[in-house]
């Protein structure tokens, strides 16, 4: 069964949005959607070295990711507005590894593989890869519940309560990144965040309460992935950008939903 | 021991020493306030004490201290759905009768589950404080709490910290604007403005000139607060406000 391309695809998808349903959540709550892009796109310095240091690609986008996530936090923690600084770094890394790619030796890279994701052609390993990231997160954040939620509604609260707010935001910065390097090859650099926001912000029109909202969002997640690839195959669209499209759908029918039944 | 222990505590944000040379203590059961003009380091002074901030000099808690913090306000955002029950399960879960009897001793009972962005101010201080009570603190701190409500609120809240405090025995550290509650429920009274200007019983504090320099003459303490002149004269204080001084002519 898993010979299928589409049912790799799927799985890669659905394994995915167990991580990005309550990364998100967390990403949504904390106004961090400018930190997923600046990440991700550092992701594509990842690969530009991984291929020319002949490492996994994988390995590489995460050392980067980790940095770049390490940087911004570091930058934000300092009290500078992370708008202009931020710009800076997420382009000048982006530019860069799209720059030292045309220096890899004797390979042609599609680069639109990196940029906007190629699940169609997700590996075993790849699956493998996406899996043991997605649920390491999930995992994480499950077992940090509490603390990354406190520390998301009031870090003075949290700190009152014996939690380091500094410490537990530090854990979403270095998960967003390994979200993003294991995702790279699923929906690609440039469409990250939207994994990350869409179907948290859609799950947020009907949930009431934390732990739903999170679920939800996997849900969202799932119906996208496969509504996505359905119509990727139904009207022959590329995979990535469909199922953020689907998750799009979702968002806007939900918004009316809940629009409709407050009234 | 004491619940918590300051010696020579000093704070600045960037450049400006908010706070200089503090020494403070807390009994168990103990119940402190701390007065002093906007801008005098009071919200500070708590955070310091509660290890949030990087200070200078030592503060010591009590191995093991549970801390029921009550902040000054809440920055909601839409975008994190909470319903109460939620809440007061951060940063530990409790049973759902624990909840309704925490709730009912604020007053609020049942709102389990309503949103707590949809509560008014008096009703959002008082799930504060239920969350805070939940936790069985040796200690209750409180930042302004009745900031935001009306008098009629205001009274009913301290009257319902004045009745927790009967029932469990928690020390309270507050920071009050209310002069009157000041007067009349505390053991010992802080007057900071930027250092201990002075401390003592709520009677001592009252009758001290550098109470009276800072709150104004004649009045008891009571209205004061509406007219505190920052241009004092000082005659048998120590420090000088020079500085402030300066602060109030330029801004």
């Amino acid at each position: 069964m898993l010979d299928d391309f589409l049912v790799r695809a799927a799985l890669a998808g659905i394994g995915l949005s167990i991580a990005t349903g309550p990364l998100g959540s967390f990403v949504v709550w904390r106004r961090m959607a400018y930190f997923g892009d600046a990440t991700a796109h550092a992701a594509i310095l990842g690969v530009a070295l991984a291929l020319l240091m002949s490492l996994p690609i994988w390995l590489g986008t995460l050392v980067i990711a980790f940095a770049m996530a390490l940087a911004v936090s570091w930058m934000s923690s300092r009290g500078q507005s992370p708008d202009t600084g931020l710009g800076v770094l997420s382009y000048s890394a982006l530019s860069a590894g799209l720059v030292a790619i045309s220096f890899a030796p004797g390979v042609r890279v599609d680069l639109s593989a990196f940029l906007f994701g190629d699940i169609l052609a997700v590996t075993r390993s790849d699956l493998v890869l996406v899996w043991g990231g997605g649920v390491a997160i999930a995992a994480l954040i499950v077992w940090r519940w509490s603390r990354l939620l406190l520390s998301t509604l009031s870090p003075d609260l949290a700190a009152a309560s014996g939690i380091n707010p500094t410490r537990e935001g530090l854990v979403l910065t270095l998960s967003l990144a390994v979200v993003v390097a294991v995702s790279l090859k699923v929906v690609g650099a440039l469409l990250i965040s939207a994994m990350l926001i869409i179907p948290a912000a859609a799950a947020r029109q009907v949930a009431m309460s934390p732990v739903v909202m999170a679920l939800t969002a996997i849900v969202i997640g799932w119906i996208a992935t496969l509504g996505g690839l359905w119509g990727s195959l139904w009207y022959d669209t590329p995979a990535g950008p469909s199922m953020i499209v689907a998750a799009a759908l979702i968002y806007l029918a939900l918004t009316i939903y809940s629009a409709i039944r407050r009234n | 021991m004491s619940l918590i222990t300051a010696k020579d505590l000093s704070v600045s944000h960037g450049r400006r020493l908010v706070l200089e040379h503090v020494n403070f203590t807390i009994e168990p059961g103990e119940i402190v306030t701390i007065v002093g003009p906007n801008g005098s380091g009071k919200s500070t002074l708590l955070r310091a004490l509660l290890g949030m901030l990087p200070v200078s000099g030592t503060v010591t808690r009590q191995p093991g201290l549970v801390v029921g913090y009550v902040p000054q306000k809440l920055a909601l955002d839409r975008s994190l759905p909470m319903p109460v029950a939620s809440f007061l399960n951060l940063p530990k879960p409790h049973s759902a009768q624990e909840r309704a009897e925490v709730l009912q001793r604020v007053g609020l009972p049942g709102v389990e589950h309503r949103q707590i962005a949809e509560l008014s101010g008096g009703q959002l201080q008082r799930v504060l404080l239920a969350r805070a009570l939940l936790t069985k603190p040796d200690i209750l701190v409180l930042d302004e709490p009745t900031q935001g409500l009306d008098q009629m609120g205001e009274a009913a809240f301290y009257q319902l910290i004045e009745t927790v405090r009967t029932e469990m025995g928690v020390a309270i550290l507050m920071v009050s604007h209310d002069l009157h509650v000041v007067m009349s429920a505390s053991d010992r009274v802080i007057c900071l403005n930027g250092h201990v200007c002075c401390e003592g019983t709520p009677h001592v504090v009252r009758d001290a000139p550098e109470y009276r320099a800072l709150f104004g003459h004649g009045t008891q303490g009571a209205l004061a607060l509406y007219q505190h002149q920052h241009d004092h004269d000082h005659t048998d204080c120590d420090h000088d406000h020079t500085a402030e001084k300066d602060a109030v002519n330029a801004g």
